[in-house]
């Protein structure tokens, strides 16, 4: 017991590992940022060099007032969800990992 | 004074907030401990939680003021509701799960558990406050005019007074903790109570779609469309000149004016008082000798000043002259006269629809009841006054919200369209950062069991605030097409915050008291709506200044029992302040303040949190600086600006703030000035995280010494269990 110990404790208090874990989780909160980021400032920006394709009529609405007031939410909605799902697995394998390295550093009989 | 209260309305509010106050002290009896609070919270699940965070998070701004301003301003308002909803896929994203990896309660906490710094701490509770107060004004406008417009005559002031001291009062007896089961109790509550009118407005009236369509040009086309496919309708329509509809007017008390005479209605035209006092010497009668005034309001409201264009159902002149109630005196509000016209149509059975060109179409009630139904799907829709934005500015982007600063300047057309770029991108900056700097809403985070629960329960909240948003602005284009008389007043009831309020009082006219029941369901919403953000800022606010301030800043030395007994006095302290500032802002947009609460934890909060969740170089020094450079920076652009906006009124609020008259000109002139200070986030979001890089590297050496350990609390999955290695090696320092 005590042997492997002190092994896993050093690779998780190691500067490799922390950068690695912060690395992988910041990837992929930017990766959803940017696509978020990509559909609030482009709206803006269609709408200001696109007007007229903006304004045209879909069932009643102006195309940017479905996009903004109604189709947004779900579009939000669905980067949260993969966000979730890739976040909670990216942490569900560090945690593997790190148990593998444990059993792995156990001592060979 | 007080003359006609709904029975109904008073009852459903008063249930709900009797419901609020009792279900408070009930939960906060049974966990009486503030560990109770945080602690036995952890069990609470994710459903629970979400709804919590949700009833704690939609205030009045969302019940009544995403609504009002929609109506006002258009399109441009939708940014609030999206905005208000996508600013917590920042907070997943970034901050929600390795703050609550840490463990710390509040900011405050946070950035004292980040930086090992008490120092640090009490520069963080300073912004408690400001935020706090910014956020509260808003819910205090909310509460002055959803009293007022219950209890009709009652000035806005008492509202806000009652309602500032009921609650504050509650809170300083320690009812109202944040208990997660109220909370999500008012989340439940506020949804049914928008939801609700809605659905059913849109079922008699037409759907969000309908209503939409009729804004612009081609909703007037739309109209003619719906005559063209009903050709016998069409052809009964005539222009109402020289020939329209015959008024009779009753007597005048002192038999001023002979009861058989006659007048042509003509014209409809916009309901604007300074069309009225022309009209008003005009037809003063020649007999009458004392101030009696004989009043021929069809002829002053239905003047064809403008060139507006009626066109009448001939149908209509087989009915009898319907006589109205004339007698007026030179005081009776032009409110009252238009009402009591508007009465008179509606016994006879006439509707007026807008028509094509600037042109009103008034037909039996049974035909335009055929219009709406009519395949086409046109809606019912009343005439705009002048002070509406007109159909083409109110739908499309760049609207009269984000291009006021150039149209003060007289920028006007092409030329504004930059300006209202920026203007926008500033807001969408304020409001996505700013969620995440809320001090009542993180507090929240920490009730979840883990850094993955935390991260699933933002991802419910930002479904549940998502639907509900959904509905505001829903109001606001209904309001716009059944209700504009909304337009003319700026102030309580007559404003156009108040339209989640009486809109459903129009159904009164075809459906009894279901119209009075619906609204009162809408005060109740309303009532949750401002009580429940209220009390959680409340609590935030006098929790920093009772324990904060109080008791490790003033005098460190008090007691247990000497904080709680500066937590009562200091919540009568905030309470009175927050009454006090409420009182000024009746002539500021609900809306409008609380994004400017946004903007001021946008530039503070916001960079203090995501800088020292993911960047190991920050020190005290930089995020300190950082964080009060650009929270006061936009704390002082914002207060610029709401102070030269009030010193315009004409009222008290003007004389009170007339020194800032002179900046109105100043604005004027430097249009670009006026949105960065209306707007700050823009600059004062990236001056702050700049400042916080650069004073970091200047102070490298003060890093924290333990700052790789940090680091993997806030970011280590906790099934690797170091946060308890980081707790016994913080017991091994202290002892």
């Amino acid at each position: 017991m005590n042997s492997r110990e002190p092994q896993s404790a050093e690779h998780l208090h190691s500067e490799a590992f922390l950068r690695q874990l912060m690395r992988r989780q910041l990837r992929l909160s930017i990766a959803c940022a940017a696509a978020f980021l990509c559909a609030l400032l482009g709206l803006p920006l269609l709408n200001y060099f696109a007007p007229e394709l903006m304004s045209g009529r879909v069932g009643g609405f102006t195309l940017t007032w479905l996009l903004l007031g109604v189709l947004f939410f779900p579009f939000v909605w669905l980067i949260a969800w993969v966000f979730i799902r890739r976040s909670i697995a990216l942490e569900n394998a560090e945690v593997t990992a790190v148990q593998a390295q444990k059993s792995n550093s156990r001592p060979q009989p | 004074m007080l003359a006609a209260v709904d029975p109904s309305i008073v009852v459903l509010s008063a249930i709900t907030v009797l419901a609020t106050i009792f279900m408070g002290f009930w939960a906060s009896r049974k966990s009486k401990s503030a560990a109770d609070f945080f602690v036995a919270g952890r069990g609470v699940s994710v459903g629970w939680n979400a709804s919590a965070i949700s009833g704690e998070y939609l205030s009045a701004a969302s019940f009544m003021g995403v609504a009002g301003m929609v109506m006002s301003s258009g399109y441009d308002a939708l940014w609030y509701p999206v905005c208000y909803a996508c600013g917590y896929l920042f907070l997943l994203l970034f901050i929600a799960g390795p703050l609550r990896r840490f463990g710390a309660y509040t900011i405050p906490d946070f950035a004292e558990g980040r930086y090992d710094s008490p120092l640090f701490r009490k520069i963080a509770v300073i912004f408690v406050l400001f935020i706090g107060i910014f956020y509260t004004m808003p819910q205090m406008k909310g509460a002055g005019t959803t009293l007022a417009y219950i209890f009709e005559g009652l000035p806005y002031w008492v509202g806000v007074v009652l309602v500032g001291a009921v609650i504050t009062f509650n809170v300083a007896l320690g009812g109202m903790k944040g208990i997660t089961m109220v909370q999500a109790f008012q989340y439940w509550l506020k949804m049914f109570a928008i939801s609700v009118p809605v659905f059913v407005l849109v079922l008699v009236y037409g759907s969000y779609g309908k209503q939409l369509q009729v804004q612009g040009e081609s909703g007037a086309e739309k109209v003619v469309a719906a005559l063209d496919a009903d050709p016998e309708l069409a052809r009964r329509i005539q222009p109402a000149v020289g020939g329209g509809r015959r008024v009779q007017l009753g007597a005048t008390p002192g038999g001023a004016l002979n009861t058989s005479a006659q007048f042509l209605l003509s014209s409809y035209d916009a309901l604007v008082p300074r069309e009225i006092t022309p009209w008003r010497q005009t037809f003063t009668s020649p007999t009458s000798e004392t101030t009696m005034m004989v009043m021929p309001v069809p002829f002053m409201i239905y003047q064809s000043a403008t060139g507006r264009r009626t066109f009448w159902d001939t149908t209509l002149a087989s009915l009898p002259a319907f006589p109205i109630d004339m007698r007026y005196t030179t005081n009776t509000p032009d409110a009252e006269i238009v009402s009591r016209l508007e009465k008179a149509l509606l016994q006879n059975h006439i509707t007026l629809v807008a028509g094509p060109k600037n042109s009103t179409i008034a037909l039996s009630t049974a035909d335009a009841e055929r219009l709406i139904a009519a395949p086409n799907g046109s809606v019912l829709r009343a005439p705009l006054p002048a002070k509406a934005a007109a159909d083409a500015t109110w739908l499309n982007p760049f609207g009269p919200l984000t291009s006021k600063a150039a149209k003060a300047a007289k920028i006007e057309g092409e030329a504004a369209r930059p300006y209202a770029l920026l203007y926008t991108y500033s807001l969408i900056i304020a409001l996505v950062c700013g969620t995440a700097g809320l001090p009542h809403i993180l507090v929240r985070f920490y009730t979840n069991p883990d850094g993955a629960a935390a991260k699933r329960t933002t991802m419910w909240v930002m479904i549940l605030i998502g639907i509900f948003y959904v509905f505001p602005p829903v109001f606001g284009v209904l309001g716009r097409n059944l209700m504009p008389d909304l337009y003319t007043g700026l102030t309580g009831v007559k404003g156009t915050d108040a339209v989640v309020l009486k809109l459903p009082t129009i159904l009164k006219a075809r459906y009894g008291v279901l119209g009075s029941v619906l609204s009162g369901i809408a005060c109740a919403g309303a009532f949750a709506a401002f009580m429940s953000t209220f009390s959680g800022l409340l609590v935030s606010m006098t929790g920093a200044l009772a324990h904060d301030v109080y008791g490790r800043i003033l005098y460190p030395k008090s007691t247990a029992t000497e904080r709680m007994q500066m937590f009562k006095w200091c919540a009568m302290v905030v309470g009175g302040v927050a009454v006090l500032f409420g009182c000024f802002v009746e002539k500021l947009e609900i809306n409008f303040m609380v994004g400017q609460a946004f903007a001021i934890a946008a530039a503070s909060y916001f960079p203090l949190l995501f800088m020292s969740v993911w960047w190991r170089g920050m020190t005290m020094m930089g995020a300190a600086v950082g964080m009060l450079t650009g929270g006061i920076c936009s704390l002082i652009a914002v207060a610029l600006t709401n102070a030269s906006s009030l010193a315009t009124d004409p009222g008290a609020m003007g004389r009170l703030f007339a020194g800032f008259k002179p900046l109105n000109a100043f604005w004027a002139n430097h249009p670009l000035l006026r949105i960065l200070c209306e707007q700050p986030a823009i600059w004062c979001v990236p001056l702050a995280i700049l400042l916080m890089v650069v004073i970091s590297k200047l102070t490298r050496a003060a890093v924290p010494a333990d700052i790789r350990m940090k680091m993997l609390v806030l970011h280590a999955p906790e099934q690797l269990g170091l946060k308890q290695d980081y707790i016994k090696e913080h017991e091994g320092q202290l002892h």
